[in-house]
């Protein structure tokens, strides 16, 4: 792939826009350009906001001419999922029932970004109300895998992962509940990072599982993510669960570790993902990239052991039912009266038909599934045995996480157990679509923050490897995963992404 | 663990106000008794003195002064809402024929 304006990272973009050596007009109609050429194909954007961001490049150049202080990011396109609310701008969440909804705000970290000079290109698909793992299913289009059209670009970030790998935008936001930044970035060969929970204000994200979602950065490269993070993050007034603390220091941490030393840094490699006895689903190449990563910390002076956290196995279904549980009463707002689809209105039914008639027409079979399990979850008589008893294993997880990190900095292991599936493959099977989830489940659960970075190729699809810290530890996450980035890096000669077919 | 009916289904589409069809009704029982046979190995768990966990981080109830600051105006909240009358929101009759 030719050196353009879209291929190059944010930190460059940072740059060539500082040094007056490109216009933020000039990067953001190339990536316009790219977005009218390519993504008829792929699917990434459900809303694309050319005249605007145009017109607001326009104002950052405007602004640099006359010797305004600009900050860096100043001129660098940016791309939303379509959940985080923005003011004036569709937002979906890739749900018919939000179909035309221009909200009358925006979220904290969509104005963050807007006041670092930013340029909104657009709202990508996603997993209706992120459910899912593959974005197929988004109420609206289906989105490809840049590596190989035919396969998924995960989910549910999936526009979000199919937009930055396929360079219609050199970074976008994502959220994660039980995956959903983590795994779409490894299945296109980019960095995808969960912040602690609580580090990035969920002020205007719509909600799906309140005690689990978080936004984060979707990028090519670990520092990119790092910037992303130090922007978007920090305490905010209006999210009670807003960590009240400064937040600093992560892009250093991803210079730090770009520089690769991790003599001190104590690696524990979790037995449960993909470890001895825990392999079945597990791919081959995964298992193998995930090994030959170890192997390179190792190589740059980590200390790697194999750390045991028996409750991880019970993740899956811990997460299957609080997730559903919180969705069916966050989703209850969907009534068909103060804003989104109403249906059956014709004065034959009264407002409780109607509501049922516009949750039905509104919502997708995974929601609604979701909804009516969520249901029975709570439910007075199975409370105890299902969404309670879920809640002291998640008690558990958290516990064996805090054990593991008495003699650990980080623990790893793979981010999803294979490559990008088919297109299709899943859908009749929710079990089989759970599944990609597995690794990224206990991080979620426990609220750590957790980083997706490249470990490789594995049949000509990405690989990601999984780096998680300690609340509020984020830094380390950067700094492993930049220290694993550079020396594959320099081993190959270029980035992986490099290696995506044209 | 219980599995899940047909009707349990139908029982709890109508308590989330899901008007779902006889065809929904078919294929969610099937998959949720497969997702319901999954998820109950939570109950595999020892967990008689664990204390459940409803937040990553500890929730303390935030407060903020008690001072008036600017919020959404009417028309501009009325503007998405499906139907609106009077500077109100409209909304279906509430009470079914009978009552």
């Amino acid at each position: 792939m030719g050196s353009d304006l879209t291929t190059t990272d944010v930190a460059g973009l940072s740059r060539l826009l500082s040094a007056g050596e490109v216009s933020a007009v000039e990067v953001t109609r190339a990536h316009l350009d790219r977005i009218a050429a390519e993504d008829g194909a792929l699917g990434a954007y459900l809303h694309v906001e050319a005249e605007a961001a145009l017109a607001g490049a326009t104002a950052i150049d405007e602004a640099r001419a006359r010797g305004d202080e600009l900050g860096p990011l100043a001129g660098v396109p940016v791309a939303l999922k379509d959940l985080v609310v923005t003011e004036g701008v569709p937002t979906t969440s890739g749900s018919r029932i939000l179909e035309g909804w221009r909200p009358p705000y925006s979220a904290t970290l969509a104005t963050r970004l807007a006041e670092a000079g930013t340029v909104l290109l657009g709202k990508t698909n996603m997993d209706e109300f992120a459910m899912g793992s593959s974005t197929e299913n988004s109420a609206y289009q289906v989105t490809r895998n840049p590596w190989d059209r035919d396969r998924i670009p995960g989910g549910s970030s999936g526009g979000s992962s199919a937009a930055v790998a396929g360079h219609l935008a050199p970074w976008s936001i994502g959220t994660d509940t039980g995956g959903s930044i983590r795994q779409p970035a490894a299945v296109t060969g980019l960095v995808g990072h969960k912040p602690t929970y609580g580090s990035v204000s969920r002020y205007g994200l719509i909600a799906f599982s309140s005690s689990l979602d978080q936004a984060g950065p979707m990028a090519r490269t670990v520092l990119d993510a790092a910037l992303m993070h130090e922007v978007i993050g920090g305490h905010d007034p209006r999210d009670s669960t807003s960590i009240d603390s400064p937040l600093t220091g992560l892009a250093d941490a991803a210079r730090a570790g770009a520089a690769g030393d991790l003599r001190g840094v104590r690696v524990g490699v979790v037995r449960e993902l993909g470890g001895d006895g825990h392999t079945e689903g597990y791919e081959d190449g995964v298992l193998a990239r995930t090994r030959e990563a170890v192997e390179l910390l190792a190589g740059l002076g980590a200390e790697v052991v194999e750390v045991s956290c028996p409750s991880f196995d019970l993740a899956l279904p811990a997460y299957y039912l609080i997730a559903p549980s919180e969705a069916s009463s966050n989703l209850s707002r969907y009534e068909g009266v103060r804003f989104g689809l109403r249906v059956g209105d014709d004065g034959s039914h009264d407002l409780d038909e109607v509501m049922a008639l516009t949750r039905e027409q509104g919502f997708g079979p995974e929601v609604k599934r979701r909804i009516i399990l969520g249901t029975y979850a709570l439910s007075s008589g199975l409370y105890d045995a299902y969404y309670a008893q879920a809640q002291k294993v998640r008690t558990l997880i958290t516990r064996d996480f805090t054990a593991a990190f008495t003699g650990v900095d980080v623990l790893v292991s793979p981010t999803t157990p294979t490559v990008a599936f088919p297109i299709g493959s899943r859908v009749e099977d929710p079990i089989a679509m759970y599944a990609a989830d597995l690794c990224t489940l206990p991080a979620s659960l426990a609220g750590l923050p957790a980083i997706s970075v490249p470990s490789g190729l594995s049949e000509g699809l990405p690989v990601g490897f999984q780096v998680m810290a300690p609340a509020l530890a984020d830094d380390r996450c950067y700094r492993v995963a930049a220290a694993l980035e550079a020396a594959q890096d320099a081993a190959r000669g270029h980035r992986l992404l490099d290696e995506l077919p044209a | 663990m219980s599995s899940i009916s047909r009707d349990d289904v139908a029982h709890l589409a109508r308590l989330a106000r899901l008007a779902v069809t006889d065809e929904e009704l078919d294929r969610f029982a099937g998959q949720l008794d497969q997702v319901l046979a999954a998820v109950a190995r939570v109950g595999e768990a020892a967990v008689a003195d664990v204390p459940p966990m409803s937040h990553a981080v500890p929730l303390t109830n935030v407060l903020r002064p008690d001072v008036v600051t600017p919020s959404l105006s009417r028309d501009v909240v009325l503007a998405g809402a499906p139907a609106a009358e009077d500077d109100r929101f409209r909304v279906p009759r509430i009470l079914g024929d009978a009552e």
